[in-house]
Parts: C-alpha cells; sequence; structure tokens
C-alpha cells in the first residue's frame, strides 16, 4: 500500500455513557464509516488524560478523537467540562509540539447520534487523507 | 505469570459474516500471554459460556478475553460467567467486534484487520487487570420524601405500603400541594379534594409515616443507603400534641390578611388553617402578620381561647438529625407570574387572572364559596378570555417549553364556566391544542362542541380596560384577521416553572438541574425517576411539567426504586473507583474540588523519614461515594490517583496494542 492511498489510523478515547453507546447505535442500524477509528473506552471524557492523547500521537497514530456527552448531560454531572477546558490547552501543545491541531479532534456525540459518529469519522478519516502522514519516516518505519 | 484466554463469538453469522475469524484467531495466538484461542457461534449462550468456564479450568486461564458484542449488552453475562468458576470477575475484557467492526464494516478484507486491532487491544488491557473486589455498605431503610404534594403523598404511602419507615417533609403547615388548590381534575372532572384528601388523610394515619410540616430539609450529606438529613421545623407557635384543631383560635383572631392558599383571592387570620381538610388539621401562627409578634405584644386572643393551652409564643425552631437510605425530592413547581407581558396589563388589572386563581373561584372551598366572581366587582362574567401559552413556548419573554397541562385545564375551566354561568360564552386564544393523552382529546371536544367554547387560533397582543369591562385585541391566524374581543374576565394559563429556589435546593440535596430549573433525571429514557446521585429519586413536576396522572405514577415508579433499594440488606458498590497510592500523593487536593461527588477526603499518614517521623495528609477515596468517572485520576500531577478498571496503566497499554 502506497503512502497516499494509507487508510489514516484513528485513536478514539469515547466515553461509556454517551458515545461508546452513539458508536454502538452506528452499528446496530448499519451505518457504515471507514475502518480508520479504533476505539478505547473510557467511562467519561473527563477521564482521558492528555499523556493518552500525546502517546498515541508519538506513537504515530494519524489523529485523535475524543467524544463525550454533550455539556449539560455528562453522567457524572461535570466531567465533560473538565473534557472542553483541558483540551482547549491541549490543542495549543500539539501546535508547539508540531502536531497539526486538525488531526485532533473533540466531539459531543450522544448515545442517540449514531449517525453523528459515522459522520465524524468520515469527516475526520478524509481531513487526514488530505494532511497526509504524520510523519513520513514514522510511517515508512512502520511499514517495515 | 500472566495466561490469556481469547473466545471469539461468531453471533451467528452476524460477525463471522463480515469478518475472518480464523485469521483473527491466527494473529490473536501470536500474542504474548494468549495460551488459548478458540470460537464459538453464540457464546452468551448457556453452552457458549460454559465453553469459557470449561477452558479457563482446563488451560489455567487467569485472564479472559471474550471478542464479541458490545460490553454494553453482555459485559455483566461475561462477568458472571467468568467469576462463577471462581475467577475474580474483572480479569475479564471484551473486544467490541460487531457493534463497532462487523456491523459497520462488512467487507471481510477491511473489516478482519479491526478485529484483530481491537482484540489485541482487549489482550493488552487484560493483562494490566488486577482482581478487584466490590465494596459493601449497609442501608438504613427509611425514606425521605421532601414535598407533600400529590407526588410526595404518593410516594410516602407506596414506601410506607411496603414496611418501611418515611418521614415526609412539607415547607406549608399543610401536605396537599398544588392539587389542592384545585377545583376539578381533567378529562374525568373529578373533584380534585375528593381525590386527594383521603389520600392525604391516610398519609397523616399511617404509624409508618411521619409527617414534618412547616419543616424544611436544610442539608444533606452522605451517599445511598447512608444519608444524613438536617430539618428544619420552623416554630409554628402552636403545640401539635395539645391541639385539638378545634378552631377557636382562628375563629377569635381579630386580625385579616390575604390568604396564600387562596392566592390572595380571599383572607385569612394571623393564626389560621390553609384550608378546612388540611392535613395535620391543626393551625399555624403566622408571626410576619400576628399583632402579638409585630406590634404591643398583648392580643393574645387566640392563648386565652385555647382550653388545651396549644399556644406556644415562645416556640422556636428546631433542628431535627435523622438518617435515610434513600430520598424521594417532589417539591412542585410554581407558576410563571404574567405581570412581565405589559400587553396583558403587567399584573395590574384585576380581572387579568391566573387559572390557578380561576381554579380558587370555581372552587367550592374557595373565598367565594365556588361562585365565579370576579375580582373587581364580584360580578358573575358572561364573557370569559382564555389566553394559552402566556409564558409557555415563548422565547422571547418566557420559557421555551410546552407547560403540557394549560391545553386541558382549559378546556375544563371553559366546561366548568359553562356549567356554573350557563349563560357565559368562553373564548379561547392558543396557538395549537395539544390533547395527547387518554380521553384528553375527546374531552377537548366535548368543551368546544357541548360547551360552545370558541377557540381562536392566534395570539393576543393587547388586553385594555373599556368601562368595566376589558378589551382583548389579537388576531385570528385561521382567518387571517384581527379580532377584538370584549370580556369581563380573562384568565392567563401561565407557565408551569420550576419553584423559585429550585437550584438552591438540588444544590443542598445534591444532584443536578436543568437551565429552567427542572431536576435533571438520570437518563431521559431509561431512569426517569432517578436523579445523577444514586439514591436520590425524583417525583412530579419538580422535574418537568406533568399532570396529576403522570405525576401519581412517577412517584409510584420512584417509591419502587427505593423499595427496590431497601429489600437489601447490603448495597454492593461498583469496584471501579478510584484508589491513591499514598506514597505519590502530594496532599495538593487538587483531586477534592474536581470531584462531583464529595467522595475525596483527606487524611492524615505518619511516615518514617530517615530516623524521624513525619505527619503528612494524603487523599483517601471514599469507593461507596465514589462513581467511577476518573476525573480526579487526570487532575492528580503526581499521577498518585488512579481508576480501577481503567487504570492509567490500562488505557497506556490500549494506546500502545493500538499504535504499534
Amino acid at each position: 500500500m502506497s503512502v497516499a492511498e494509507r487508510e489514516p489510523k484513528i485513536v478514539g478515547f469515547l466515553c461509556n455513557w454517551c458515545s461508546y453507546a452513539g458508536a454502538d447505535l452506528a452499528g446496530t442500524s448499519r451505518t457504515s464509516y471507514p475502518t480508520s477509528v479504533r476505539v478505547i473506552r473510557v467511562p467519561c471524557s473527563g477521564r482521558v488524560n492528555p499523556q493518552f492523547v500525546l502517546r498515541a500521537f508519538q506513537l504515530g497514530a494519524d489523529g485523535v478523537l475524543v467524544a463525550g456527552c454533550h455539556p449539560g448531560d455528562c453522567h457524572y454531572s461535570t466531567g465533560n467540562y473538565f473534557t472542553r477546558r483541558r483540551f482547549l490547552l491541549v490543542k495549543r501543545f500539539l501546535d508547539y509540539l508540531g502536531i497539526d491541531q486538525r488531526r485532533f479532534r473533540l466531539r459531543w456525540i450522544s448515545a442517540s447520534e449514531g449517525p453523528k459518529f459515522a459522520e465524524t469519522i468520515r469527516e475526520m478519516t478524509e481531513e487526514l487523507r488530505q494532511l497526509g502522514p504524520r510523519d513520513a519516516a514514522a510511517v515508512e518505519a512502520h511499514a517495515e | 505469570m500472566k495466561r490469556v484466554g481469547v473466545f471469539l463469538c461468531w453471533c451467528g453469522s452476524n460477525i463471522s459474516s463480515a469478518v475472518d475469524l480464523d485469521q483473527v484467531a491466527e494473529q490473536t495466538a501470536l500474542l504474548p500471554h494468549v495460551v488459548h484461542v478458540e470460537q464459538y457461534k453464540y457464546l452468551c449462550s448457556d453452552p457458549g459460556q460454559e465453553t469459557v468456564r470449561k477452558a479457563i479450568k482446563e488451560h489455567a486461564l487467569n485472564r479472559v478475553v471474550i471478542a464479541a458484542c458490545s460490553p454494553r449488552m453482555h459485559e455483566r453475562t461475561f462477568r458472571r460467567a467468568v467469576g462463577s468458576v471462581g475467577l475474580n470477575p474483572h480479569l475479564m475484557e471484551i473486544a467490541n467486534i460487531r457493534e463497532q467492526c462487523s456491523w459497520v464494516h462488512p467487507d471481510k478484507v477491511t473489516s478482519t484487520p479491526v478485529a484483530v486491532d481491537l482484540v489485541r487491544t482487549a489482550v493488552a488491557k487484560a493483562v494490566k487487570d488486577i482482581p478487584l473486589e466490590p465494596s459493601y455498605v449497609g442501608i438504613e431503610k427509611r425514606a425521605l420524601v421532601v414535598g407533600g404534594g400529590i407526588a410526595g403523598i404518593q410516594a410516602a404511602l407506596d414506601i410506607a405500603d411496603s414496611g418501611y419507615e418515611v418521614v415526609l417533609v412539607e415547607r406549608e403547615p399543610t401536605i396537599g400541594g398544588r392539587m389542592a388548590q384545585l377545583d376539578k381534575t381533567f378529562p374525568t372532572l373529578d373533584c380534585s379534594s375528593c381525590i386527594l384528601t383521603p389520600k392525604m388523610v391516610e398519609a397523616g394515619q399511617d404509624p409508618r409515616i411521619r409527617l414534618l410540616t412547616y419543616a424544611e430539609v436544610e442539608s444533606l450529606s452522605g451517599y445511598i443507603g447512608n444519608f444524613e438529613a438536617r430539618i428544619r421545623m420552623k416554630a409554628r407557635s402552636v403545640d401539635l400534641d395539645r391541639c385539638t384543631g378545634c378552631g377557636d383560635c382562628w375563629n377569635k383572631c381579630p386580625y385579616r390578611s390575604p390568604g396564600e392558599f387562596d392566592l390572595g383571592l380571599g383572607k385569612r387570620k394571623a393564626i389560621y388553617l390553609p384550608f378546612p381538610q388540611a392535613v395535620p388539621n391543626k393551625p399555624v401562627l403566622d408571626r410576619a402578620t400576628c399583632a402579638y409578634f409585630q406590634k404591643d405584644g398583648k392580643c393574645q386572643v387566640c392563648k386565652k381561647v385555647c382550653a388545651p393551652g396549644a399556644i406556644d409564643f415562645e416556640q422556636q425552631d428546631e433542628i431535627l438529625e435523622e438518617r435515610f437510605g434513600a430520598v424521594v425530592v417532589a417539591t412542585g413547581f410554581d407558576l410563571w407570574d404574567h405581570g412581565r407581558y405589559g400587553e396583558y396589563g403587567a399584573g395590574q388589572h384585576p380581572d387579568v387572572i391566573s387559572s390557578l386563581e380561576f381554579e380558587r373561584l370555581v372552587s367550592a372551598s374557595g373565598p367565594t364559596d365556588g361562585k365565579i366572581k370576579r375580582p373587581s366587582d364580584g360580578k358573575l362574567p358572561e364573557r370569559v378570555v382564555f389566553i394559552q401559552c402566556v409564558g409557555s413556548r415563548d422565547e422571547a419573554k418566557g420559557v421555551p417549553y410546552c407547560s403540557k397541562v394549560c391545553c386541558m385545564y382549559t378546556a375544563k375551566h371553559a366546561i366548568l364556566l359553562k356549567e356554573k354561568i350557563p349563560s357565559s360564552q368562553s373564548y379561547v386564544f392558543y396557538i395549537d391544542v395539544r390533547a395527547a393523552g387518554k380521553n384528553y382529546e375527546e374531552f377537548y371536544r366535548r368543551a368546544t362542541v357541548e360547551y360552545g367554547a370558541q377557540y381562536i387560533r392566534g395570539r393576543v397582543s393587547r388586553i385594555y380596560p373599556r368601562g368595566d369591562s376589558l378589551v382583548v385585541v389579537g388576531e385570528d391566524t385561521l382567518l387571517g384577521q384581527k379580532v377584538e374581543v370584549e370580556a369581563d374576565l380573562v384568565v392567563l394559563a401561565t407557565a408551569v416553572v420550576s419553584r423559585s429556589d429550585a437550584p438552591q435546593v438540588a444544590q443542598k440535596l445534591g444532584f443536578s438541574y436543568d437551565q429552567h430549573g427542572f431536576f435533571t433525571e438520570a437518563h431521559p429514557k431509561l431512569a426517569p425517576v432517578e436523579t445523577n446521585t444514586a439514591g436520590i429519586f425524583l417525583a412530579g413536576a419538580c422535574q418537568g411539567p406533568k399532570d396529576i396522572p403522570d405525576t401519581v405514577a412517577q412517584a409510584g415508579a420512584a417509591a419502587a426504586k427505593v423499595v427496590r433499594l431497601f429489600a437489601k440488606d447490603q448495597l454492593e458498590t461498583e469496584p471501579t473507583v478510584a484508589r491513591v497510592d499514598r506514597a505519590r500523593c502530594a496532599g495538593c487536593e487538587w483531586c477534592r474540588p474536581i470531584c462531583p461527588y464529595k467522595a475525596i477526603e483527606m487524611e492524615a499518614v505518619t511516615e518514617r523519614v530517615g530516623s524521624g517521623q513525619v505527619a503528612r495528609r494524603v487523599a483517601k477515596v471514599n469507593p461507596s461515594l465514589c462513581h467511577g468517572c476518573g476525573a480526579c485520576s487526570v487532575a492528580c500531577r503526581s499521577g498518585a490517583m488512579n481508576l480501577l478498571g481503567f487504570s492509567n496503566e490500562q488505557v497506556w497499554a490500549e494506546v500502545e496494542a493500538l499504535c504499534l
């Protein structure tokens, strides 16, 4: 597979109560989306330590998605508010690291928004394709 | 030595048709720690679970990975299966290769690598699993019900009837709530009092229910099964044990002021019974309107006439501290203040009244003995205009939501008006009629067809006085023309809004509320009576506008949840809670404010440093309070806080397994 055709790899941190259930709903309604995403289930988007995100980028992930309940709907009342503030900062830090901010997305996806999850993955995959591999050398090394 | 067994489920053909499971098995077998890989057609079935159990024993597995449907579906099933052969249930992980793989990636060529990745990730996590044990807490089998309207009464009765003690706290001097203020109820025209007061009496007489009227909950601490409440008993100035409710005091009291129960349409004495069927049927002395307290300290008429000597001017507020296992919150609603509509007279015209005021005028026990006399001059109104959605569905001045009950009670008002004043004519300005409910549409049709209520689709732009009547100017949007109706009385269906102090109540009791001040249910569909705080349940209009049948149903549901909790002797708490590594904890307390459950306390520890001892403070998680959200584990700067079941090491391993 050449670098251009290569499917980007997205690590998705989904909160158990909303976004993971939303992704499940995309499944039960057979809404197909690109095979780019691999999901890690966390109880709350507030559980996602920025270190996890940075580690994913460090190991060559093309994109990272953090998704949680809509503001006000957090199963734990306030978790996603912390997420929102925390990742505003993380995005600026990604700039500092030379990682394009567009590779990271924070999305609110409820348990009833299966189509939104699928759409998010489609959009993100398309954008990552256009951005190309994050670090061609790293990708080559990985291919070997 | 980690020995991981991986079980791949075909889910009939749901997974096997879209994923090459042989290939997944082949690649999984190569992973470190994996000693056994097996496929089965239906792993969740009894023989499927047996396959897992047998393999655990045969291959001495100490970690299990199930690659099947979503963990939201069968996590419990497989935890139980694993636990039944002596393995800790939390040494099992699920790879979701159905909802998040085979069902969304139907092409085997592209889906199989996804499944391989997901299984590898689950194995990586499972390797980092540690045995987790739930903790157990006892349950105080007494319920606190806050609010003594129909919701609170129903919940209290249901809980008491199941054999448990209930304390029912009501802020007003009597229970009964809003329903006691209503005349008749739609769509059956049952008299509201006739169906409510027997329940009030029942609640008052049930030996398992303790009524605390004229009382408020000051604070609530603790957690499910073990709440501690401070309840303020406001000074009533009447000794309830001595008082017989004879009525001598309020008959002789010389001071009158507008009565709250009648919304100021009638008068009450300074010592009074809010309404004749009040429970307890004993008066309250309102110190703000009593001459003894406000003027000279002389009057004392009530005290002089009280034969049992129940009047106690010296009575003080009293604080009760009680323990409860569960709480039902049923604090009801308020009505939107139509004074904010300048075009409707800004609340200044006496003959522009709210629907609840109309209820009091129609009620046989109301200030006019059930004669619909208009407030300004006591005249019987011939032409009455009802205006719907006053405040409701009005984002500009009021609230955006529909208040749900107004269409139906306005139809009822039109019927009652015609029955009481046969020569009268009612006009109803409406946006649209919402009559969803059993027999509701039929009831609304009766109001129009049998009782001749004239419905005009459109909003009212202005109300102004002309002589002794009111001119209502609006638009008929069906005819597309301006309408002017001269009326003797205008009744506004004001929006159902949350109690003005609802946010403070929610904060005191510890659960969330929405932008309108209504209390938030844990899940809009699947947990409509739970709050996001375990052990606190909701009933009635405090959660959102509701009619009486819905309120009673919700109260019964809340009671069932309480009883379900009390049926247990101990409460097993989820073991996936936060845990502190004391050695790493710096005692900075950053974890404490981020915790939505106040589950983190500080404790003092002493450590040996060199030859001396050092005392310091470290965080400590109360596992009964912790819900396992993990917010603290991210806030912790030294990495001392971890979340069991989703530990830093586990998520880290998952990220690595995915990216490598």
